[in-house]
Protein backbone atom coordinates (compact mmCIF):
# COMPACT_ATOMS: atom_id res chain seq x y z
CA UNK A 1 0.00 0.00 0.00
CA UNK A 2 1.47 3.00 -1.35
CA UNK A 3 -0.07 6.07 1.01
CA UNK A 4 -0.45 9.69 -1.33
CA UNK A 5 -1.47 12.85 0.62
CA UNK A 6 -3.84 14.84 -1.35
CA UNK A 7 -5.06 17.90 -0.15
CA UNK A 8 -8.84 19.08 -0.81
CA UNK A 9 -11.45 22.17 0.03
CA UNK A 10 -14.83 21.37 1.84
CA UNK A 11 -17.11 21.60 -1.21
CA UNK A 12 -19.48 18.62 -2.48
CA UNK A 13 -17.00 18.13 -5.41
CA UNK A 14 -13.93 17.08 -3.48
CA UNK A 15 -16.76 13.68 -3.37
CA UNK A 16 -14.64 11.93 -5.82
CA UNK A 17 -11.39 12.28 -3.51
CA UNK A 18 -13.22 11.58 -0.51
CA UNK A 19 -15.44 8.58 -1.86
CA UNK A 20 -12.13 6.92 -3.05
CA UNK A 21 -10.69 6.91 0.12
CA UNK A 22 -13.84 5.86 1.92
CA UNK A 23 -15.11 3.46 0.10
CA UNK A 24 -11.92 1.62 -0.76
CA UNK A 25 -11.67 2.25 -4.48
CA UNK A 26 -8.17 3.79 -3.61
CA UNK A 27 -7.44 0.86 -1.69
CA UNK A 28 -8.29 -1.29 -4.61
CA UNK A 29 -5.51 0.13 -6.80
CA UNK A 30 -3.25 -0.20 -3.42
CA UNK A 31 -3.42 3.45 -2.39
CA UNK A 32 -3.72 5.22 0.82
CA UNK A 33 -5.29 8.20 0.40
CA UNK A 34 -4.53 10.96 3.28
CA UNK A 35 -6.74 13.41 3.09
CA UNK A 36 -5.70 16.83 4.31
CA UNK A 37 -8.35 19.19 4.27
CA UNK A 38 -7.01 22.92 3.51
CA UNK A 39 -8.07 26.40 4.16
CA UNK A 40 -8.16 28.18 1.12
CA UNK A 41 -7.00 27.50 -2.86
CA UNK A 42 -4.21 29.43 -2.65
CA UNK A 43 -2.84 27.63 0.43
CA UNK A 44 -3.62 23.98 -1.20
CA UNK A 45 -2.08 25.64 -4.42
CA UNK A 46 1.05 26.17 -2.22
CA UNK A 47 1.27 22.80 -0.43
CA UNK A 48 1.08 20.88 -3.92
CA UNK A 49 3.54 23.49 -5.45
CA UNK A 50 6.40 23.15 -2.44
CA UNK A 51 5.60 19.33 -1.85
CA UNK A 52 3.75 18.74 1.06
CA UNK A 53 1.18 16.87 -0.81
CA UNK A 54 1.63 14.76 -3.75
CA UNK A 55 -2.24 15.65 -4.99
CA UNK A 56 -5.13 17.94 -4.63
CA UNK A 57 -8.52 18.86 -5.54
CA UNK A 58 -8.38 21.76 -7.97
CA UNK A 59 -9.89 24.96 -9.73
CA UNK A 60 -9.90 23.95 -13.32
CA UNK A 61 -8.39 27.13 -14.26
CA UNK A 62 -5.61 27.15 -11.97
CA UNK A 63 -3.16 24.92 -13.54
CA UNK A 64 -4.15 26.41 -16.59
CA UNK A 65 -3.04 30.10 -14.96
CA UNK A 66 0.20 28.57 -14.00
CA UNK A 67 1.42 27.19 -17.47
CA UNK A 68 0.42 31.12 -18.29
CA UNK A 69 2.42 32.09 -15.88
CA UNK A 70 -0.20 34.00 -13.86
CA UNK A 71 -0.70 31.54 -11.15
CA UNK A 72 1.24 32.86 -8.23
CA UNK A 73 3.35 29.87 -8.44
CA UNK A 74 5.92 28.79 -10.42
CA UNK A 75 5.81 25.30 -9.98
CA UNK A 76 4.12 23.64 -13.09
CA UNK A 77 0.54 21.74 -12.24
CA UNK A 78 -0.65 19.62 -14.64
CA UNK A 79 -4.58 18.71 -14.51
CA UNK A 80 -4.61 14.48 -14.64
CA UNK A 81 -8.43 14.51 -15.33
CA UNK A 82 -12.14 16.22 -14.52
CA UNK A 83 -13.01 15.57 -10.53
CA UNK A 84 -16.77 17.64 -11.72
CA UNK A 85 -18.65 19.11 -14.29
CA UNK A 86 -20.77 21.87 -13.49
CA UNK A 87 -21.69 21.89 -9.41
CA UNK A 88 -21.77 26.10 -8.88
CA UNK A 89 -24.51 28.31 -7.83
CA UNK A 90 -25.34 31.76 -8.40
CA UNK A 91 -27.41 33.54 -6.02
CA UNK A 92 -28.28 36.91 -5.38
CA UNK A 93 -28.93 38.74 -1.65
CA UNK A 94 -32.89 38.84 -0.09
CA UNK A 95 -33.10 42.65 -1.40
CA UNK A 96 -31.84 41.77 -5.01
CA UNK A 97 -33.99 38.93 -5.15
CA UNK A 98 -37.10 41.16 -3.83
CA UNK A 99 -36.16 43.71 -6.75
CA UNK A 100 -36.14 40.99 -9.00
CA UNK A 101 -39.64 39.85 -7.87
CA UNK A 102 -40.84 43.61 -8.49
CA UNK A 103 -39.68 43.68 -12.10
CA UNK A 104 -41.88 40.23 -12.62
CA UNK A 105 -39.09 38.27 -12.60
CA UNK A 106 -40.17 34.17 -12.32
CA UNK A 107 -37.07 32.90 -11.16
CA UNK A 108 -36.83 30.17 -13.22
CA UNK A 109 -33.68 28.37 -12.52
CA UNK A 110 -32.99 27.94 -16.40
CA UNK A 111 -33.00 31.37 -18.65
CA UNK A 112 -29.46 32.70 -18.40
CA UNK A 113 -30.29 35.35 -20.84
CA UNK A 114 -33.50 36.47 -19.30
CA UNK A 115 -32.37 36.35 -15.72
CA UNK A 116 -28.52 38.22 -16.08
CA UNK A 117 -30.76 41.05 -18.12
CA UNK A 118 -33.15 40.95 -15.00
CA UNK A 119 -30.02 41.22 -12.45
CA UNK A 120 -28.57 43.92 -14.26
CA UNK A 121 -31.87 45.80 -14.60
CA UNK A 122 -32.78 44.67 -11.10
CA UNK A 123 -29.09 46.09 -9.91
CA UNK A 124 -29.38 49.65 -11.22
CA UNK A 125 -26.22 50.17 -11.32
CA UNK A 126 -24.35 48.53 -8.64
CA UNK A 127 -23.38 44.85 -8.86
CA UNK A 128 -20.85 43.40 -6.95
CA UNK A 129 -20.57 39.21 -7.27
CA UNK A 130 -18.36 37.22 -5.22
CA UNK A 131 -16.30 34.41 -6.60
CA UNK A 132 -14.22 31.83 -4.49
CA UNK A 133 -10.91 32.58 -6.18
CA UNK A 134 -9.29 34.71 -8.78
CA UNK A 135 -8.54 31.94 -11.32
CA UNK A 136 -11.70 30.02 -11.14
CA UNK A 137 -14.45 28.26 -13.07
CA UNK A 138 -17.19 30.59 -11.04
CA UNK A 139 -15.07 34.15 -12.04
CA UNK A 140 -14.91 32.66 -16.01
CA UNK A 141 -18.64 32.41 -15.69
CA UNK A 142 -19.98 35.27 -14.22
CA UNK A 143 -17.30 36.93 -16.57
CA UNK A 144 -18.53 35.51 -19.98
CA UNK A 145 -22.32 36.19 -18.28
CA UNK A 146 -22.37 39.35 -18.47
CA UNK A 147 -19.45 40.22 -21.05
CA UNK A 148 -22.26 38.58 -23.63
CA UNK A 149 -25.17 40.64 -22.02
CA UNK A 150 -23.14 43.92 -23.18
CA UNK A 151 -21.67 44.33 -19.37
CA UNK A 152 -19.65 45.46 -17.86
CA UNK A 153 -20.48 48.53 -17.01
CA UNK A 154 -19.17 50.71 -13.95
CA UNK A 155 -20.78 50.15 -10.78
CA UNK A 156 -20.47 45.82 -11.60
CA UNK A 157 -17.33 43.85 -10.32
CA UNK A 158 -15.90 40.84 -8.82
CA UNK A 159 -14.75 40.16 -5.83
CA UNK A 160 -13.13 37.47 -3.95
CA UNK A 161 -14.50 35.94 -0.95
CA UNK A 162 -13.89 32.17 0.54
CA UNK A 163 -16.87 30.07 0.00
CA UNK A 164 -17.30 29.24 3.77
CA UNK A 165 -17.33 33.25 4.16
CA UNK A 166 -19.91 33.40 1.55
CA UNK A 167 -23.10 33.77 3.27
CA UNK A 168 -21.64 36.01 5.94
CA UNK A 169 -20.42 38.48 3.07
CA UNK A 170 -23.77 38.79 1.84
CA UNK A 171 -25.39 39.27 4.84
CA UNK A 172 -23.03 42.10 5.97
CA UNK A 173 -23.89 43.84 2.37
CA UNK A 174 -20.12 43.19 1.23
CA UNK A 175 -21.62 41.78 -1.68
CA UNK A 176 -24.88 41.51 -4.01
CA UNK A 177 -24.49 38.37 -5.47
CA UNK A 178 -22.18 34.96 -6.29
CA UNK A 179 -21.43 32.05 -7.68
CA UNK A 180 -20.09 29.13 -5.75
CA UNK A 181 -20.11 25.63 -5.35
CA UNK A 182 -22.27 23.54 -3.09
CA UNK A 183 -23.06 23.46 -0.38
CA UNK A 184 -22.32 26.99 0.08
CA UNK A 185 -25.08 28.58 -1.89
CA UNK A 186 -27.79 26.60 -0.54
CA UNK A 187 -26.16 27.89 3.12
CA UNK A 188 -26.80 31.30 1.91
CA UNK A 189 -30.57 29.96 1.72
CA UNK A 190 -30.87 28.02 5.09
CA UNK A 191 -29.52 31.16 6.55
CA UNK A 192 -32.20 33.01 5.22
CA UNK A 193 -29.41 35.69 4.00
CA UNK A 194 -29.88 34.81 0.21
CA UNK A 195 -31.95 33.19 -2.65
CA UNK A 196 -30.45 31.16 -5.52
CA UNK A 197 -30.94 32.10 -8.75
CA UNK A 198 -28.97 29.85 -11.22
CA UNK A 199 -27.06 26.48 -11.40
CA UNK A 200 -24.00 27.72 -13.23
CA UNK A 201 -24.70 25.18 -15.79
CA UNK A 202 -27.36 27.53 -17.16
CA UNK A 203 -24.36 29.53 -18.53
CA UNK A 204 -22.53 27.05 -19.53
CA UNK A 205 -23.90 23.28 -19.69
CA UNK A 206 -20.75 21.54 -19.15
CA UNK A 207 -17.77 23.68 -17.82
CA UNK A 208 -15.17 21.73 -16.19
CA UNK A 209 -15.11 22.53 -12.78
CA UNK A 210 -12.35 20.72 -10.53
CA UNK A 211 -9.65 18.69 -11.81
CA UNK A 212 -7.45 16.74 -10.43
CA UNK A 213 -3.96 18.24 -9.92
CA UNK A 214 -0.51 16.97 -9.17
CA UNK A 215 2.86 18.52 -9.85
CA UNK A 216 3.70 18.05 -13.52
CA UNK A 217 7.33 16.79 -12.55
CA UNK A 218 5.74 13.91 -10.22
CA UNK A 219 3.32 12.38 -12.78
CA UNK A 220 6.56 11.96 -15.16
CA UNK A 221 8.53 10.48 -12.33
CA UNK A 222 5.47 8.00 -10.87
CA UNK A 223 3.49 6.96 -14.07
CA UNK A 224 2.18 4.11 -12.17
CA UNK A 225 0.92 5.98 -8.61
CA UNK A 226 -0.41 8.55 -11.33
CA UNK A 227 -1.93 5.84 -13.29
CA UNK A 228 -3.10 4.25 -9.91
CA UNK A 229 -4.36 7.54 -8.94
CA UNK A 230 -6.43 8.52 -11.90
CA UNK A 231 -7.98 4.82 -12.17
CA UNK A 232 -9.08 5.41 -8.11
CA UNK A 233 -10.58 8.41 -8.72
CA UNK A 234 -12.58 7.36 -11.78
CA UNK A 235 -13.88 4.60 -9.85
CA UNK A 236 -15.47 7.13 -7.65
CA UNK A 237 -16.52 9.19 -10.01
CA UNK A 238 -19.04 6.37 -11.37
CA UNK A 239 -20.15 5.18 -8.10
CA UNK A 240 -21.38 9.11 -7.29
CA UNK A 241 -23.56 9.24 -10.35
CA UNK A 242 -25.50 6.34 -9.34
CA UNK A 243 -28.38 7.98 -8.65
CA UNK A 244 -28.85 5.13 -5.75
CA UNK A 245 -26.02 6.43 -4.02
CA UNK A 246 -26.76 9.49 -3.48
CA UNK A 247 -28.21 9.31 -0.20
CA UNK A 248 -24.69 7.52 1.13
CA UNK A 249 -22.65 9.93 -0.33
CA UNK A 250 -24.65 13.18 1.29
CA UNK A 251 -23.69 10.83 4.47
CA UNK A 252 -20.29 10.70 3.80
CA UNK A 253 -19.49 14.14 2.84
CA UNK A 254 -21.59 15.90 5.75
CA UNK A 255 -18.83 14.10 8.28
CA UNK A 256 -16.98 16.68 10.34
CA UNK A 257 -13.33 15.97 8.68
CA UNK A 258 -15.02 16.77 5.30
CA UNK A 259 -17.93 19.09 4.72
CA UNK A 260 -19.20 19.62 8.20
CA UNK A 261 -22.72 20.73 6.67
CA UNK A 262 -25.62 18.49 7.38
CA UNK A 263 -25.85 15.87 5.03
CA UNK A 264 -29.45 17.21 3.93
CA UNK A 265 -28.04 20.12 2.54
CA UNK A 266 -25.03 18.15 0.70
CA UNK A 267 -27.86 16.21 -0.94
CA UNK A 268 -29.44 18.93 -2.53
CA UNK A 269 -26.10 19.00 -5.06
CA UNK A 270 -25.96 15.16 -5.80
CA UNK A 271 -30.29 15.11 -6.57
CA UNK A 272 -30.51 19.01 -8.31
CA UNK A 273 -33.20 19.38 -6.09
CA UNK A 274 -33.37 22.87 -4.50
CA UNK A 275 -34.84 25.15 -2.33
CA UNK A 276 -33.87 28.48 -3.79
CA UNK A 277 -35.40 31.33 -1.20
CA UNK A 278 -36.34 31.46 2.40
CA UNK A 279 -40.19 30.87 0.69
CA UNK A 280 -39.51 27.63 0.40
CA UNK A 281 -39.87 27.35 -3.17
CA UNK A 282 -37.87 24.72 -4.68
CA UNK A 283 -36.53 23.79 -8.14
CA UNK A 284 -34.82 21.08 -9.98
CA UNK A 285 -31.12 21.64 -11.84
CA UNK A 286 -30.72 18.11 -13.84
CA UNK A 287 -28.20 17.01 -13.98
CA UNK A 288 -26.50 19.67 -11.07
CA UNK A 289 -22.97 18.34 -11.02
CA UNK A 290 -21.57 15.27 -13.28
CA UNK A 291 -18.90 13.23 -11.85
CA UNK A 292 -18.60 10.33 -14.69
CA UNK A 293 -21.61 10.32 -17.26
CA UNK A 294 -21.05 11.63 -20.65
CA UNK A 295 -17.20 10.84 -20.33
CA UNK A 296 -17.42 13.94 -17.59
CA UNK A 297 -13.86 13.07 -16.28
CA UNK A 298 -12.15 13.39 -19.55
CA UNK A 299 -9.80 16.08 -19.49
CA UNK A 300 -10.59 17.74 -22.82
CA UNK A 301 -7.68 19.90 -24.57
CA UNK A 302 -10.17 21.98 -25.86
CA UNK A 303 -11.97 22.96 -22.01
CA UNK A 304 -8.13 24.27 -21.31
CA UNK A 305 -8.01 26.43 -24.16
CA UNK A 306 -11.03 28.19 -23.46
CA UNK A 307 -10.00 28.86 -19.93
CA UNK A 308 -6.40 30.22 -21.31
CA UNK A 309 -8.13 32.25 -24.38
CA UNK A 310 -10.84 33.60 -21.90
CA UNK A 311 -7.57 34.65 -19.13
CA UNK A 312 -5.53 35.77 -22.10
CA UNK A 313 -8.44 37.53 -22.87
CA UNK A 314 -8.40 39.45 -19.26
CA UNK A 315 -5.16 39.50 -18.47
CA UNK A 316 -4.08 40.92 -22.21
CA UNK A 317 -1.80 38.28 -23.24
CA UNK A 318 -1.51 36.73 -26.71
CA UNK A 319 -4.20 34.36 -26.61
CA UNK A 320 -3.00 31.74 -29.32
CA UNK A 321 0.13 31.12 -26.90
CA UNK A 322 -1.92 31.01 -24.43
CA UNK A 323 -4.15 28.26 -25.85
CA UNK A 324 -0.95 26.36 -26.71
CA UNK A 325 0.14 26.71 -23.43
CA UNK A 326 -3.25 25.65 -21.55
CA UNK A 327 -3.85 22.69 -23.99
CA UNK A 328 -0.52 20.88 -22.33
CA UNK A 329 -1.92 21.01 -18.71
CA UNK A 330 -5.33 19.19 -19.68
CA UNK A 331 -3.27 15.66 -19.58
CA UNK A 332 -6.04 13.86 -22.07
CA UNK A 333 -2.91 11.49 -22.75
CA UNK A 334 -1.92 10.09 -19.31
CA UNK A 335 -5.93 9.90 -18.85
CA UNK A 336 -6.14 7.39 -21.73
CA UNK A 337 -3.10 5.55 -20.72
CA UNK A 338 -4.48 4.96 -17.45
CA UNK A 339 -8.00 4.00 -18.22
CA UNK A 340 -7.42 1.89 -21.28
CA UNK A 341 -8.48 -1.62 -20.11
CA UNK A 342 -10.25 -0.56 -17.37
CA UNK A 343 -13.67 -0.36 -18.57
CA UNK A 344 -14.06 3.39 -19.38
CA UNK A 345 -15.26 4.61 -22.37
CA UNK A 346 -12.03 6.52 -24.15
CA UNK A 347 -13.29 9.26 -26.65
CA UNK A 348 -11.57 9.19 -29.92
CA UNK A 349 -10.27 12.65 -29.71
CA UNK A 350 -8.98 14.86 -27.50
CA UNK A 351 -10.38 18.11 -28.63
CA UNK A 352 -14.03 18.80 -29.54
CA UNK A 353 -15.74 22.18 -30.56
CA UNK A 354 -16.99 23.90 -27.17
CA UNK A 355 -20.64 24.84 -27.17
CA UNK A 356 -21.55 22.93 -30.09
CA UNK A 357 -23.35 19.49 -29.00
CA UNK A 358 -27.05 20.09 -27.74
CA UNK A 359 -28.70 16.77 -27.12
CA UNK A 360 -27.29 13.46 -26.19
CA UNK A 361 -24.28 13.03 -28.90
CA UNK A 362 -23.04 9.87 -29.84
CA UNK A 363 -19.73 10.32 -31.37
CA UNK A 364 -16.50 7.99 -31.98
CA UNK A 365 -15.36 6.12 -28.94
CA UNK A 366 -11.99 3.69 -28.73
CA UNK A 367 -14.79 0.99 -28.17
CA UNK A 368 -17.51 2.11 -30.03
CA UNK A 369 -19.70 5.04 -29.48
CA UNK A 370 -19.83 7.43 -26.51
CA UNK A 371 -22.69 9.85 -25.68
CA UNK A 372 -21.63 13.38 -24.56
CA UNK A 373 -23.90 15.82 -23.06
CA UNK A 374 -25.42 19.37 -23.71
CA UNK A 375 -22.33 21.48 -23.86
CA UNK A 376 -24.09 24.93 -24.94
CA UNK A 377 -22.77 28.21 -23.90
CA UNK A 378 -25.87 30.49 -22.88
CA UNK A 379 -25.63 32.45 -26.08
CA UNK A 380 -25.50 29.83 -28.37
CA UNK A 381 -21.97 30.89 -29.30
CA UNK A 382 -19.34 28.01 -30.59
CA UNK A 383 -15.44 27.59 -29.31
CA UNK A 384 -13.68 26.38 -31.83
CA UNK A 385 -10.35 25.03 -30.94
CA UNK A 386 -8.81 24.99 -34.61
CA UNK A 387 -9.35 28.36 -34.96
CA UNK A 388 -7.55 29.02 -31.49
CA UNK A 389 -4.33 27.15 -32.93
CA UNK A 390 -1.99 28.11 -34.42
CA UNK B 1 20.51 53.92 4.51
CA UNK B 2 17.16 51.78 2.89
CA UNK B 3 14.11 53.48 3.24
CA UNK B 4 12.08 51.79 5.61
CA UNK B 5 9.56 49.15 4.31
CA UNK B 6 5.66 49.47 4.84
CA UNK B 7 4.28 46.23 5.94
CA UNK B 8 0.77 44.85 6.89
CA UNK B 9 0.45 41.93 9.19
CA UNK B 10 -3.10 40.31 8.60
CA UNK B 11 -4.08 38.28 12.29
CA UNK B 12 -7.13 38.37 14.17
CA UNK B 13 -5.79 37.24 17.26
CA UNK B 14 -4.33 40.50 18.95
CA UNK B 15 -1.70 38.60 21.06
CA UNK B 16 -0.15 36.88 18.45
CA UNK B 17 -0.39 40.66 15.83
CA UNK B 18 1.61 42.24 18.51
CA UNK B 19 3.69 39.35 19.05
CA UNK B 20 4.51 39.13 15.05
CA UNK B 21 5.08 43.40 15.44
CA UNK B 22 7.76 42.64 17.76
CA UNK B 23 9.77 39.93 15.84
CA UNK B 24 9.82 42.14 12.90
CA UNK B 25 10.83 45.68 15.01
CA UNK B 26 13.56 43.22 15.93
CA UNK B 27 14.28 42.90 12.00
CA UNK B 28 14.42 46.44 11.14
CA UNK B 29 12.90 49.92 11.33
CA UNK B 30 9.82 49.48 9.70
CA UNK B 31 6.35 51.04 9.70
CA UNK B 32 4.26 47.95 10.28
CA UNK B 33 0.08 48.25 10.59
CA UNK B 34 -1.99 45.34 11.68
CA UNK B 35 -5.46 44.62 10.06
CA UNK B 36 -7.25 42.80 12.25
CA UNK B 37 -10.92 43.31 10.55
CA UNK B 38 -10.93 40.65 7.28
CA UNK B 39 -14.05 42.60 6.48
CA UNK B 40 -12.92 43.77 2.35
CA UNK B 41 -9.90 42.49 3.11
CA UNK B 42 -8.27 43.33 -0.26
CA UNK B 43 -9.63 47.18 -0.63
CA UNK B 44 -8.20 47.58 2.85
CA UNK B 45 -4.61 46.46 2.06
CA UNK B 46 -5.13 48.31 -1.72
CA UNK B 47 -5.72 51.76 0.34
CA UNK B 48 -2.66 51.19 2.60
CA UNK B 49 -0.17 50.30 -0.63
CA UNK B 50 2.21 48.30 1.22
CA UNK B 51 5.42 46.38 0.24
CA UNK B 52 4.73 43.85 1.77
CA UNK B 53 1.59 41.48 3.83
CA UNK B 54 2.16 38.80 5.86
CA UNK B 55 -0.77 36.38 6.52
CA UNK B 56 -1.32 33.40 8.10
CA UNK B 57 -1.84 30.36 5.44
CA UNK B 58 -4.48 28.78 7.97
CA UNK B 59 -6.83 31.95 7.49
CA UNK B 60 -9.63 31.22 4.44
CA UNK B 61 -9.38 34.84 4.14
CA UNK B 62 -5.95 34.57 2.43
CA UNK B 63 -7.60 33.87 -1.09
CA UNK B 64 -8.73 37.64 -1.16
CA UNK B 65 -4.87 38.35 -1.17
CA UNK B 66 -4.63 36.76 -4.78
CA UNK B 67 -6.78 39.47 -6.27
CA UNK B 68 -4.11 41.88 -5.91
CA UNK B 69 -1.50 39.60 -8.01
CA UNK B 70 -3.83 40.48 -10.98
CA UNK B 71 -4.16 44.58 -9.99
CA UNK B 72 -4.16 45.89 -12.93
CA UNK B 73 -5.31 49.46 -12.54
CA UNK B 74 -2.74 52.55 -13.44
CA UNK B 75 -1.84 53.36 -10.41
CA UNK B 76 -1.86 49.92 -9.08
CA UNK B 77 1.35 48.68 -7.97
CA UNK B 78 1.36 45.12 -8.91
CA UNK B 79 1.62 42.61 -6.01
CA UNK B 80 3.43 39.07 -6.33
CA UNK B 81 3.67 36.32 -4.15
CA UNK B 82 7.38 36.30 -1.92
CA UNK B 83 7.51 32.56 -4.34
CA UNK B 84 8.09 34.40 -7.24
CA UNK B 85 11.24 36.04 -6.76
CA UNK B 86 12.79 34.16 -3.95
CA UNK B 87 14.77 30.48 -3.42
CA UNK B 88 12.80 27.60 -3.44
CA UNK B 89 13.98 27.04 -0.06
CA UNK B 90 12.54 29.96 1.39
CA UNK B 91 9.17 29.85 0.24
CA UNK B 92 8.94 26.35 1.30
CA UNK B 93 9.89 27.15 5.08
CA UNK B 94 7.51 30.17 4.93
CA UNK B 95 4.62 28.03 4.27
CA UNK B 96 5.51 25.00 6.45
CA UNK B 97 6.23 27.56 9.44
CA UNK B 98 2.09 28.90 8.52
CA UNK B 99 2.72 32.03 7.19
CA UNK B 100 2.82 33.51 3.29
CA UNK B 101 4.04 37.14 1.89
CA UNK B 102 3.03 39.22 -0.62
CA UNK B 103 5.14 41.73 -1.53
CA UNK B 104 4.89 44.26 -4.42
CA UNK B 105 7.30 43.98 -8.00
CA UNK B 106 10.25 45.01 -7.85
CA UNK B 107 11.20 44.73 -3.81
CA UNK B 108 14.88 43.38 -3.67
CA UNK B 109 14.86 39.83 -2.41
CA UNK B 110 17.59 40.52 0.11
CA UNK B 111 15.30 43.06 1.73
CA UNK B 112 12.58 41.11 2.13
CA UNK B 113 14.23 37.98 3.53
CA UNK B 114 15.51 39.46 7.09
CA UNK B 115 11.65 40.16 7.37
CA UNK B 116 10.44 36.89 6.68
CA UNK B 117 13.22 35.37 8.65
CA UNK B 118 11.56 36.86 11.69
CA UNK B 119 8.11 35.73 10.30
CA UNK B 120 9.06 32.21 9.90
CA UNK B 121 10.63 31.95 13.30
CA UNK B 122 7.64 33.52 14.87
CA UNK B 123 5.09 31.30 13.23
CA UNK B 124 6.85 28.41 14.41
CA UNK B 125 6.57 29.11 17.74
CA UNK B 126 2.75 29.71 17.13
CA UNK B 127 2.48 26.25 15.74
CA UNK B 128 4.48 24.63 18.87
CA UNK B 129 2.27 26.60 20.97
CA UNK B 130 -1.15 25.24 19.30
CA UNK B 131 0.55 21.62 18.93
CA UNK B 132 1.01 21.61 22.85
CA UNK B 133 -2.26 23.07 23.97
CA UNK B 134 -4.23 20.79 21.77
CA UNK B 135 -1.81 17.81 22.74
CA UNK B 136 -2.86 19.39 26.63
CA UNK B 137 -6.44 19.66 26.07
CA UNK B 138 -6.78 16.08 24.84
CA UNK B 139 -5.38 14.46 27.75
CA UNK B 140 -7.34 16.77 29.73
CA UNK B 141 -10.57 15.50 27.77
CA UNK B 142 -9.03 11.86 28.32
CA UNK B 143 -8.06 12.28 31.96
CA UNK B 144 -12.00 13.34 32.45
CA UNK B 145 -13.71 10.68 30.59
CA UNK B 146 -11.25 8.18 32.21
CA UNK B 147 -12.62 9.25 35.71
CA UNK B 148 -16.38 8.83 34.78
CA UNK B 149 -15.91 5.33 33.54
CA UNK B 150 -13.85 4.54 36.55
CA UNK B 151 -16.81 5.99 38.94
CA UNK B 152 -19.86 4.51 37.12
CA UNK B 153 -17.35 0.59 37.50
CA UNK B 154 -16.97 1.66 41.17
CA UNK B 155 -20.77 1.95 41.73
CA UNK B 156 -21.95 -0.67 39.68
CA UNK B 157 -19.50 -3.27 40.89
CA UNK B 158 -18.61 -1.84 43.93
CA UNK B 159 -14.73 -1.91 43.44
CA UNK B 160 -12.38 0.62 44.52
CA UNK B 161 -10.90 3.49 42.38
CA UNK B 162 -7.95 1.58 41.95
CA UNK B 163 -9.39 -2.06 40.79
CA UNK B 164 -11.73 0.04 38.56
CA UNK B 165 -8.75 1.59 36.72
CA UNK B 166 -7.25 -1.99 36.50
CA UNK B 167 -10.14 -3.34 34.72
CA UNK B 168 -10.82 -0.84 32.38
CA UNK B 169 -6.65 -1.30 31.16
CA UNK B 170 -6.85 -5.10 30.91
CA UNK B 171 -10.30 -4.60 28.70
CA UNK B 172 -8.40 -2.13 27.06
CA UNK B 173 -5.22 -4.57 26.33
CA UNK B 174 -7.67 -7.61 25.86
CA UNK B 175 -9.46 -5.20 22.80
CA UNK B 176 -5.81 -3.44 21.52
CA UNK B 177 -7.24 -0.60 22.08
CA UNK B 178 -6.58 2.95 24.23
CA UNK B 179 -8.20 3.11 27.84
CA UNK B 180 -9.86 6.45 26.98
CA UNK B 181 -11.57 4.63 24.05
CA UNK B 182 -12.77 1.71 26.04
CA UNK B 183 -13.55 4.77 29.08
CA UNK B 184 -15.48 6.52 25.91
CA UNK B 185 -17.41 3.52 25.00
CA UNK B 186 -18.34 2.48 28.96
CA UNK B 187 -19.40 6.18 29.83
CA UNK B 188 -21.55 6.38 25.87
CA UNK B 189 -23.23 3.34 26.67
CA UNK B 190 -24.01 3.95 30.40
CA UNK B 191 -25.65 7.06 29.03
CA UNK B 192 -27.45 5.13 26.92
CA UNK B 193 -28.94 2.73 29.79
CA UNK B 194 -29.70 5.38 32.58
Amino acid sequence: MTTLNVGFIALVDAAPLIVAHELGFAAEEGLALSLTRAPSWSTLRDMLAVGQIEAAHMLAPVPVATALGVGGVATRIDALSVLSVNGTMIGVSNGLAERLRGLGYAFDFADATVAGKALIAAAAGLLRIGVPFPFSMHAELIHYWLAALGQPAPGISIHTVPPPLMAQALAAGEIDGFCVGEPWGSVAVETGVGALLLPGSAIWAFAPEKVLAVRTDWAADQPDLTARLIRSVWRAGRWLDDAGNHITGAEILARPAYLDVAAEIIERALTGRFVVSDRGEERQAEPFIAFHHGAAGFPWRSQAAWIGTQLAGRLGLDPDTAATAARAVFRSDLYRQALRGAGADLPGASEKAEGAVSGHLAVASESGKLFLRPDRFFDGRVFDPLSARR
Amino acid sequence: MNPALSIIIVEKDRDRALLIVDSLRAAGDHLIHVIADETGLARKIAERNPDVVLIDVTSPSRDMLEELTLASGPMDRPVAMFVDRSDPGLTKAAIEAGVSAYVVDGLRADRVKPILDAAIARFHMFQRMRTELATTKRALEERKVIDRAKGILMKAKRLTEEEAYALLRKAAMDQGRKVADVAEALVTAAGLLA
